[in-house]
This record gives structure tokens, C-alpha cells and sequence, in this order.
């Protein structure tokens, strides 16, 4: 949790456990009525203002299939100067799973998250005015999400392949590109048996010359092997470097170079 | 503190109301004679859910000289007692024998209902339902609750080791093969040579990969087109007298769902995106379609993914 997170986290259970409330603010009413849209409101947008707009659109398949792995993709561009766009899911035990600032990048995040039971999955983009837009639908989960030890652990094997990264970088227009990336982490909960919380906290994708592209925050929601596709402002050619950390400060580090040619679809 | 009449009354009412107000609905069974002493039940061409049971697998009956017998068993105790019934009044036989064809509970959660010691499956599918069965059993109370009720994890109490099974005269060629699942069982019928194809074979109905490996199944469908049959049960969708049309729509959808997921992977699409690609008109008639695609990506994008994407991290130093 960022320290700003973490400090209005702590100081909405202050307030609320005093009994007092905990901001004078009025957040919309939830059309997904769900129990914890006030709680996380206050976390994660304290006074700033809040509405639903559907122009955040966040996708997602009919169906879990796989709690442990569940594609989530948001997409922001139809709206103009997102700064950061956070994507939590109300009933995990870990509700954020990325919050991610596009820099130089579009406002597109795609990634996997744990499901730990039926929840609202969302997205909430914050303007440069520092205004909040939130969308989301309700997922039925069969639960064990985030509370099931992650393949990895059952085979054995995460060890042998931590830090292996995968990816590849296409251009989708001048100076647009799409940037995949995989990494093999176990991304443990610290929910499970005596397995303590391990996993990705940060990721950077600068240009060549290491300018900032875009930056994001990871928390163990993020499924085991965490996948992250991101559309980067890095036209064909350029080179685009992949930084990241995880709990116990091991750092990842990647190079690619957008190609030279797009993909045939899209 | 007291405890009056009234309390113990209000106590006693709950406990009788709860089952009759949770009584499930009963299955629906209308076995089809499709040749000469065989008849099939058609499950639902739909997802497992509450209004259907997960009664979707198709079932055949089989009379022979030596007793009733069944090529899958339905998903719930109650599904098997009921098959059960149905099927002995159909022929006048006590079931002898009920084969399992693969670990999928939608075909094999039946068996609750019967004798394990004539239920007979491949050693692969046992091995596989002693690992899985319990998961399975979860997903299925949680999806399906009341229709479950009862419903006990078995596992078939004989293994299959010959390649062919006499009952009375009647005799059944047992084929081992896999793919879309470990271990997958298919049936001859020698004397109508109609084909049980188990879950090899889907019709008209989008095939299911949670467990597959697809060159397996390839290879296991030019088995099954190599045969001399003359008709097909698949495991979903509706019979198929050319014994030939299941095994071409089955093949095709295989081809393109592997084709078109390796060509997301290739061209930067995620999950999601892949999921929602365009399914060719061809396959129109197939129904659950998209369901089954958003569910084989979830199968087998993580796997295309590993292979197709080249590694780019740098030695840490
Ligand atoms: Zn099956």
C-alpha cells in the first residue's frame, strides 16, 4: 500500500472505530450496492470528488474460470487526462490490485487478479483536476482466490523460475506501441497456511533514455505469474526498459525493443 | 432462561419447513431409441447451472442379453437413481454394468448411485477422479446445491483393462484414448457399430477444454475417423447419424481455438481481448460458443503465452 494508501486507511479505521465520521464527504450512492463502496471510497478518494461514469470501461469474461487467474482489462482513452487509474475489487481481502500511473502511456491497464468471492471488480481513474471516475460490474466467484496457495506452491517449482521474464513490445501507431510483459512470482497473500506475503509491489517502464513511461504499485490480488500489458508512448524501434521490485527487495529488470512491424491483428 | 411451548414449537416448525420448502425439482429423462437396443438421453446444450441440474452430458443405454448397460451416469446421486429407473423400465434388465467415460463430474457424479463394483472407468480416469473428484464435488454443491443432495464422491470400483467387454453375446469395443481429458474412454456397439464417443465428441455444442491437451486429442479424433462405425453419441449435443459430422465440427473448432489463440498471443492481445474475438459464422450452429472460448482461454492462454513470448529479463547482478 502506497504510504498515502496506508495512512488514510489507518485513519478511516481511526475514525470509525471513534465512531466519529470519518469524512464529511458524500460519496454517490453505489448502483452496485455493494457493503464496502463507502469504506473503500473514503480509503482510496477521502475528499476528493467521486462519480460513475461508464466511460471507464473496465472488460472482463462472463465467467470466473479460474478465481486464481481472472483477466481484467480498463481502458480509459475515450476520456482525457487520466492520471492514474486504480483497479481493486471490493470483497477481496486485498482490494487494489494495481495502482498504476500512465505517465506516457495511455490509460489502458490489462492484468489477472485473485478473486476470493462474489465482489464488484472496478476501476477508478483519477483526472489531473483530481476527480475520481469509477465503473465496475459484479463477478461471481466460487471463493479460494486469495486464500488458496498458488499453483506454483502446490508443484514445488516457483524457486527454480523466480525473476524469469517474459514479453514483447508492438508498435499500434506513430509513437504508440502495446507492452507485454509475464514475470514468474509466486505472489503469496499471506493468507494462506504460514506462507508469508511475497510478491511485486513495483513496476517502471521507462524509454531508452530513462524517462518515466509509466509507473505502477502491485499488491498480492495480482495473480501468481503476474501478466501486464500497458500501451506505452514509444513509437517503432525504440527501446523500452522494465524495472520492477518485489517484498523482499529482489529487483527485475528487462529490455525490449518495440518492433519494427505491428502485429497482423490490431 | 425459559423455554415455553411456544419456542419448542416455533423450533420444530423451522426444521420441518427448511427441506419441503428446499425440495429440488426432479430431472427430466427422455432416452431416444437411436439404434436397434440403443437409446440416448440428451443432456442440456447448455453451461452447468441451477435450471438445468448440470444435467448436459449425453447418456446412452445399451440393452443387452446380460443386463442394462449405461456409458455415463449424469452429475448427482439423484440423476443416477432416476437413470436407473428409467433404464431398467426401458429394458426389463437390472443395470450390469455403468462405464465412466472420463473424470468430468457433469458424466461421472452419477455413480453415487450404484454398485461401484460394476461401475467400470479407464485406470487413468480413476486416477484422475481420486485426484480432482473432491474439487469437482465442491464446484458442483456450490453450483448446483439441492440437486446435489446426497451425492457422495465415488470412484468406479473396476478398472478397464481388456479392449472388449461381452455381455451375453453383446459385445462392446473399449477404446483408450485421451486429450480431452487424461484418460478418455469411447465405445463401439459391434453388432449396430454406433460410436460413444464420450467427451472426444462435441456436436453442435462449442467443446470444453479444462483438462485437454489438444495433439492428444487430434490424434485420438483420427482414431475415432479411422473407425468402421456407422453412428455417433457424442458426449455433448444432439446424436450424429453420419458418424462422421461430430468428429469434422469437433476437429475444426479444436484447429481454430489453437490457431486463434496462438495468433492473440502473437499479435500482443490479453486475455480479455482474446476472449472476445470474433467467432466465425461456421460455428454458429455450435451453442455455448463464447462460453467455451472465454473458458479455453482461461485453459490455455497462461501456456501459449510461456511459449511464445521470449524471455527479456537481464542476470541479476
Ligand atoms: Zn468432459
Amino acid at each position: 500500500m502506497s504510504v498515502k494508501l496506508m495512512i488514510r486507511a489507518g485513519l478511516a479505521l481511526l475514525l470509525a472505530t471513534s465512531g466519529l465520521p470519518a469524512s464529511a464527504r458524500a460519496y454517490p450512492t453505489d448502483p452496485l450496492g455493494s457493503p464496502m463502496w463507502q469504506a473503500h471510497a473514503r480509503t482510496l478518494f477521502g475528499d476528493d470528488p467521486v462519480r460513475f461514469d461508464p466511460r471507464v470501461r473496465v472488460a472482463f469474461p462472463a465467467i470466473a474460470e479460474n478465481q486464481r487467474v481472472f483477466p481484467v482489462a480498463v481502458d480509459a482513452r475515450g476520456i482525457g487526462g487520466v492520471v492514474r487509474i486504480i483497479l481493486f475489487a471490493d470483497l477481496n481481502p486485498i482490494p487494489v490490485a494495481i495502482d498504476y500511473r500512465p505517465q506516457a502511456a495511455e490509460p489502458y491497464l490489462a492484468t489477472r487478479i485473485k478473486l476470493d468471492q462474489r465482489t464488484p471488480v472496478r476501476a477508478a481513474v483519477q483526472l489531473a483536476d483530481g476527480q475520481w471516475l469509477v465503473s465496475g460490474r459484479w463477478i461471481d466467484a466460487a471463493g479460494g482466490g486469495c486464500s488458496a496457495p498458488p499453483v506454483s506452491r502446490v508443484k514445488g517449482d516457483w524457486a527454480q523460475h523466480l525473476g524469469e521474464m517474459r514479453g514483447e513490445a508492438w508498435p499500434t501507431g506513430p509513437g504508440a506501441s502495446r507492452l507485454r510483459v509475464t514475470f514468474r512470482h509466486p505472489m503469496d497473500t499471506g493468507l494462506v497456511d504460514n506462507i508469508p506475503t511475497y510478491h511485486l509491489e513495483a513496476l517502471t517502464v521507462k524509454s531508452g533514455g530513462g524517462r518515466v513511461l509509466g509507473s505502477m504499485e502491485i499488491w498480492a490480488s495480482v495473480a501468481e505469474d503476474p501478466a501486464i500489458t500497458l500501451l506505452p508512448k514509444a513509437g517503432a524501434g525504440e527501446p523500452l526498459r522494465i524495472e520492477a521490485r518485489d517484498t523482499n527487495g529482489r529487483d527485475y529488470r528487462a529490455a525490449v525493443t518495440v518492433a519494427k512491424q505491428s502485429a497482423p491483428a490490431r | 432462561m425459559r423455554i415455553d411451548r411456544r419456542t419448542l414449537l416455533g423450533g420444530f416448525a423451522a426444521c420441518f419447513a427448511l427441506p419441503a420448502i428446499a425440495a429440488p425439482p426432479d430431472y427430466r429423462i427422455d432416452p431416444v431409441a437411436v439404434a436397434d437396443g440403443i437409446w440416448m438421453i440428451h443432456g442440456a446444450d447448455a453451461p452447468i447451472e441451477p435450471g438445468n441440474g448440470g444435467a448436459i452430458a449425453n447418456i446412452a443405454i445399451i440393452d443387452t442379453p446380460a443386463g442394462t448397460v449405461l456409458c455415463d451416469s449424469g452429475p448427482s446421486l439423484r440423476y443416477g437413481r432416476a437413470l436407473r429407473m428409467v433404464a431398467e423400465k426401458l429394458t426389463g434388465k437390472p443395470v450390469a454394468r455403468v462405464y465412466v467415460t472420463h473424470l468430468h463430474p457433469d458424466h461421472g457424479m452419477g455413480i453415487a448411485a450404484f454398485d461401484p463394483a460394476i461401475v467400470a472407468a479407464l485406470p487413468g480416469t480413476i486416477d484422475d477422479m481420486r485426484r480432482d473428484g473432491r474439487g469437482f464435488s465442491d464446484a458442483m454443491y456450490r453450483m448446483l446445491n439441492d440437486w446435489m443432495r446426497g451425492t457422495e464422491l465415488v470412484l468406479p470400483g473396476q478398472p478397464i483393462i481388456s479392449d472388449v467387454e461381452d455381455f451375453g453375446g453383446r459385445r462392446l469395443r473399449l477404446i483408450a484414448l485421451s486429450g480431452h481429458s487424461a484418460a478418455d474412454l469411447a465405445l463401439v456397439d459391434e453388432r449396430t457399430g454406433l460410436l460413444v464417443g464420450g467427451d472426444l465428441l462435441f456436436h453442435d455444442r462449442a467443446p470444453s477444454t479444462p483438462t485437454a491437451d489438444l495433439s492428444a486429442w487430434r490424434a485420438s479424433l483420427d482414431r475415432l475417423a479411422a473407425l468402421d462405425h456407422k453412428a455417433t453419441i457424442p458426449g455433448h449435443g444432439p446424436f450424429d447419424p453420419s458418424g462422421r459430422e461430430a468428429i469434422a465440427q469437433t476437429r475444426d473448432w479444436l484447429d481454430w481455438l489453437e490457431a486463434t489463440l496462438t495468433e492473440a498471443v502473437r499479435s500482443g492481445l490479453d486475455m480479455v481481448e482474446a476472449g472476445d474475438l470474433p467467432i466465425p459464422d461456421r460455428f454458429a450452429t455450435m451453442a455455448a460458443a463464447r462460453y467455451e472460448l472465454q473458458r479455453s482461454v482461461s485453459h490455455l492462454y497462461p501456456g501459449i503465452e510461456a511459449r511464445l513470448l521470449p524471455r527479456i529479463d537481464e542476470p541479476a547482478d
